[in-house]
C-alpha cells in the first residue's frame, strides 16, 4: 500500500499511467481483431521510410506536443489557457501559403517568394498574435480565456480572408519536405523533438521556467519581489503563438496546402488536454514540462485508438470531452477534500 | 424625485444603443437602393437572429454570476440534429421532440452547474468539455446533413405568418408586401422579458446580482452562492435548448457544422449589450440591443454582396475587442477613484 502511494506520488504518474493504458487498450484490441498481439508496437521500413503505429502516433502527435509546450507555460503562469491557438495554427499557414503562392492563386508548383520569407512570415503573425493575447492578459487583466476568444474567433477568418476562401496548394518538394520525410524519419517527429529540446534547455538553464513559476504561483508576491510580472506573462503568451505558429507549418506542410477551415480545427482543447493530463494544474503555478510532452503523445495515441476502433474524426470529441472532465473532477478541490476525509475515515477505523 | 447618476456602466449601454442606431442609420444611407429601409429588414434581423437572442439571454444570467458558458453553439448543434432525426428518421412528432430537447437542455445545464458550482471547476473548461461533447453527440446523432420535411406541425410553424398591420411598401411589381414576423420572435421577445422581470423582481435574479457582484459578501449574506450558480447555469442551457429550437424552425435541418461559433456571437451581444466579463453588472434588453448589433453587421455584409462571410466574423470580433477593452478602461478608472 505504501509503495503504491509512493508510485501515485510522483510527477510523471498520471502522463505515464495513461499512456500505458491506451497501450494496453491497444494491445487488447489487437488480440480481439485477431492481430499480433504486439501490432502496436511493430516498426518496420518500408520503400525506404519508417512505418508502424508507434510511428504514426510520434509523426501525427508532433503538432500537439509543440502547442502543449506553449500551452504549458500560458497555463502555469496566468492560470488560464489560450484557447485561440488552432486559429492562429490556421491563420499563420493561411498566410504562409498565400505568400509562397502569390494572392488569389490556388495551385502553384513554383514559389512566389523565396521559402524563407513565407516561413518566417506565418512564424511572426503568430507571434503578434501571442502579443495581443499577451497584451489583453498581462496588461489589461481581462480573463486569459475571454481575452484568446477574440482571436478564436478572429484569426480563422482572418487566415480565410488571406487565402480568398480557397484551399492554396503550394506542389513544391522543398515545401512539402517539413511535412514529409527527412531520411527515414517523418521531419514533424525532427521539429517537435528540436522544439521540445530549446525549450526544455532554455527552460531549466536559466531562471525563466522559476519566474513564469513564481508569478503563476502568486502574482502580486512575485511583483513585490522584484519581477515584472506583467512582462513575464506577456513572453508566455508570444512563446504559444510562437508554438501555434510552428505548429501551422508543419500542419500545412503536411498536406502542402492551407485548408483554413480545417487546419488546428479542435487542436486548442488537445492542447489543453495534454497539459491537464501531464499533470499539471490548470488552475497555474508549478508546471512540469515532460509531463505535457507525453500527454500530448498519449492525446494522440487515443485518437489513433479511436480511429482504429471506427470512431469518426467528427466524433472523436465526445471522448475526449470526457476525458478532461474526468481529469479536472479529479483534480478538483472539493473532490480531493472528498478523498482526504474518506481516507482519514478508514485509518481512524483501524486504529 | 430622485435624480439618476450616469454611471459608466449606463454609458457602456448608451454607447452600444448609439452604435445599433448610427449602424442602422449608415446602413439605410448606403444600401437605400438595395431594400434596406424597409421596415421588413428590420424584422428578417429579428426573424434571423430569434435563436440568438434566447440564447443571449442565458449567456447574459451566466455572465452576470461571473461565469461564461461556450458550449451554447454545440447544444444547438445536438438539439436540431436530434430533432432532425427524430423527425426524419425515428418518426417521433414534433411536439414530443421538443419537449426532449428541453428536458435535455435542462440535465445539461444540470450536469454543467454542478461541476462549476459543487466541484468549483473553471466555468470555461468544464462548458469547453461540454461544447466539444455536444459537438461529438452531433455527429454521433448523425453524420449526414438532415433535412425536415414530413412534420406538418413543425413545417406549419416554420412557415406562419404574423402579420403587421403598418409599414409595408409596394415592390417593383407593385404588389403591396406586408410586413411579418415569425412566432419564434413572439417566442424569444416573451423570453427576454420574463427573465427581464426574474433578474429584476424575483428573489432567484437578485441573488444572481448578488453572487456576481461580490462572492464573499454574497456568501455572508446568507445567498446559497452554489445553488445560484447550479440554477443559473441549468436556466441558460434552458434558454438555449428553446433558442435551437427557434434555430431549427428557421434553418430546418441538422448539420454536424450548425451554429459553430454562436458561442462568440452570444459572448458579444452581452459584452456589446454592456454586461461586465466580471459579472454583477448587465442587463437582457442591452443583450438584445448587442444581438441587433451583430445581426445588421451580418446583414450589411450580406446587402453588400461583394464581400465574404467571414468578414462579419472579422467585424464582430474587432467590436468585441473594442469594448471588453473599454470595460476594462472603466474598470481602472473606478479603481483609481476609490483610491
Amino acid at each position: 500500500m505504501e509503495k503504491i502511494k509512493k508510485i501515485t506520488k510522483m510527477k510523471l504518474f498520471l502522463p505515464v499511467f495513461s499512456m500505458l493504458l491506451v497501450m494496453l487498450i491497444n494491445v487488447v484490441y489487437d488480440i480481439a481483431a485477431g492481430n499480433a498481439p504486439l501490432g502496436f508496437f511493430a516498426i518496420s521500413i518500408n520503400n525506404g521510410i519508417l512505418y508502424g503505429r508507434l510511428i504514426d502516433v510520434l509523426n501525427r502527435g508532433s503538432e500537439v506536443a509543440i502547442l502543449a509546450i506553449g500551452m504549458t507555460l500560458v497555463v502555469s503562469a496566468s492560470a488560464g489557457t489560450d484557447i485561440s491557438v488552432g486559429s492562429v495554427m490556421s491563420l499563420s499557414g493561411g498566410l504562409c501559403c498565400m505568400l509562397l503562392a502569390g494572392y488569389g492563386m490556388t495551385n502553384v508548383s513554383e514559389y512566389n517568394v523565396p521559402l524563407w520569407v513565407g516561413m518566417l512570415a506565418g512564424i511572426a503573425i503568430a507571434c503578434v498574435c501571442g502579443l495581443f493575447n499577451g497584451f489583453l492578459v498581462a496588461y489589461m487583466n481581462i480573463q486569459p480565456m475571454v481575452a484568446t476568444l477574440i482571436l478564436w474567433s478572429a484569426g480563422r477568418a482572418i487566415g480565410l480572408l488571406l487565402c480568398n476562401s480557397n484551399i492554396v496548394y503550394v506542389r513544391v518538394p522543398s515545401f512539402q519536405f517539413f511535412g514529409g520525410y527527412c531520411g527515414i524519419i517523418p521531419t514533424p517527429i525532427i521539429i517537435a523533438a528540436l522544439c521540445v529540446a530549446i525549450a526544455g534547455s532554455v527552460l531549466r538553464l536559466t531562471a525563466l521556467g522559476t519566474y513564469i513559476q513564481s508569478v503563476g504561483i502568486n502574482k502580486r508576491a512575485s511583483r513585490i519581489s522584484g519581477f515584472n510580472s506583467a512582462k513575464i506573462i506577456l513572453l508566455c503568451y508570444v512563446i504559444c503563438g510562437l508554438c501555434a505558429g510552428i505548429a501551422g507549418l508543419v500542419a500545412t506542410c503536411r498536406i502542402y496546402s492551407a485548408d483554413t477551415n480545417n487546419i488546428g480545427l479542435n487542436m486548442e482543447l488537445d492542447a489543453i488536454l495534454a497539459v491537464a493530463l501531464g499533470g499539471n494544474s490548470l488552475g497555474g503555478g508549478k508546471f512540469n514540462l515532460a509531463g505535457s510532452v507525453i500527454g500530448a503523445y498519449t492525446i494522440q495515441a487515443i485518437t489513433t485508438t479511436l480511429y482504429a476502433l471506427g470512431v469518426s474524426s467528427a466524433q472523436a470529441p465526445v471522448f475526449k470531452a470526457i476525458v478532461v472532465i474526468l481529469i479536472v473532477v479529479i483534480q478538483s478541490e472539493p473532490v480531493r477534500a472528498y478523498f482526504k476525509k474518506m481516507s482519514a475515515k478508514k485509518e481512524a477505523v483501524k486504529a | 424625485m430622485k435624480k439618476r447618476k450616469i454611471g459608466g456602466n449606463n454609458i457602456l449601454l448608451a454607447i452600444t444603443v448609439a452604435l445599433f442606431a448610427i449602424m442602422y442609420a449608415g446602413g439605410c444611407i448606403i444600401y437605400a437602393d438595395k431594400g434596406f429601409t424597409h421596415f421588413q429588414t428590420f424584422l428578417n434581423v429579428l426573424i434571423n437572429n430569434a435563436g440568438l437572442i434566447a440564447v443571449a439571454a442565458g449567456m447574459t444570467c451566466v455572465m452576470l454570476t461571473g461565469g461564461i458558458d461556450i458550449s451554447v453553439g454545440s447544444l444547438i448543434a445536438m438539439d436540431c440534429m436530434l430533432m432532425a432525426v427524430g423527425m426524419e428518421t425515428w418518426g417521433i412528432k414534433s411536439p414530443v421532440l421538443m419537449t426532449m430537447v428541453l428536458v435535455i437542455g435542462i440535465v445539461f445545464g444540470l450536469v454543467q452547474g454542478f461541476c462549476v458550482a459543487y466541484l468549483e471547476i473553471q466555468p470555461f473548461i468544464v462548458t469547453m468539455a461540454g461544447m466539444f461533447f455536444a459537438r461529438g453527440m452531433t455527429a454521433v446523432i448523425c453524420k449526414d446533413q438532415v433535412s425536415i420535411v414530413s412534420d406538418k406541425i413543425f413545417t406549419a410553424i416554420s412557415n406562419a405568418k404574423i402579420l403587421i398591420p403598418f409599414g409595408g411598401y409596394e415592390n417593383k411589381k407593385g404588389i403591396y408586401q406586408v410586413p411579418f414576423i415569425r412566432p419564434t420572435v413572439i417566442v424569444v421577445l416573451l423570453v427576454v422579458i420574463i427573465v427581464f422581470l426574474m433578474l429584476k423582481y424575483t428573489k432567484f435574479g437578485r441573488s444572481i446580482y448578488a453572487v456576481g457582484g461580490n462572492q464573499v459578501s454574497a456568501t455572508l449574506m446568507g445567498l446559497n452562492v452554489k445553488k445560484t450558480k447550479l440554477l443559473t447555469y441549468t436556466l441558460c442551457s434552458f434558454l438555449t435548448s428553446i433558442g435551437g429550437i427557434c434555430y431549427c424552425l428557421n434553418t430546418m435541418c441538422g448539420t454536424t457544422t450548425q451554429a459553430a461559433g454562436l458561442e462568440m456571437d452570444a459572448i458579444s451581444s452581452s459584452v456589446i449589450g454592456g454586461t461586465l466579463l466580471t459579472g454583477g453588472v448587465g442587463n437582457v434588453f442591452g443583450s438584445l440591443v448587442g444581438v441587433l448589433i451583430n445581426g445588421t453587421i451580418s446583414t450589411l455584409v450580406k446587402t453588400n454582396g461583394k464581400l465574404v462571410s467571414s468578414w462579419s466574423n472579422i467585424i464582430t470580433a474587432i467590436l468585441l475587442c473594442f469594448f471588453i477593452l473599454l470595460q476594462a478602461v472603466f474598470a481602472k478608472i473606478k479603481e483609481s477613484k476609490k483610491v
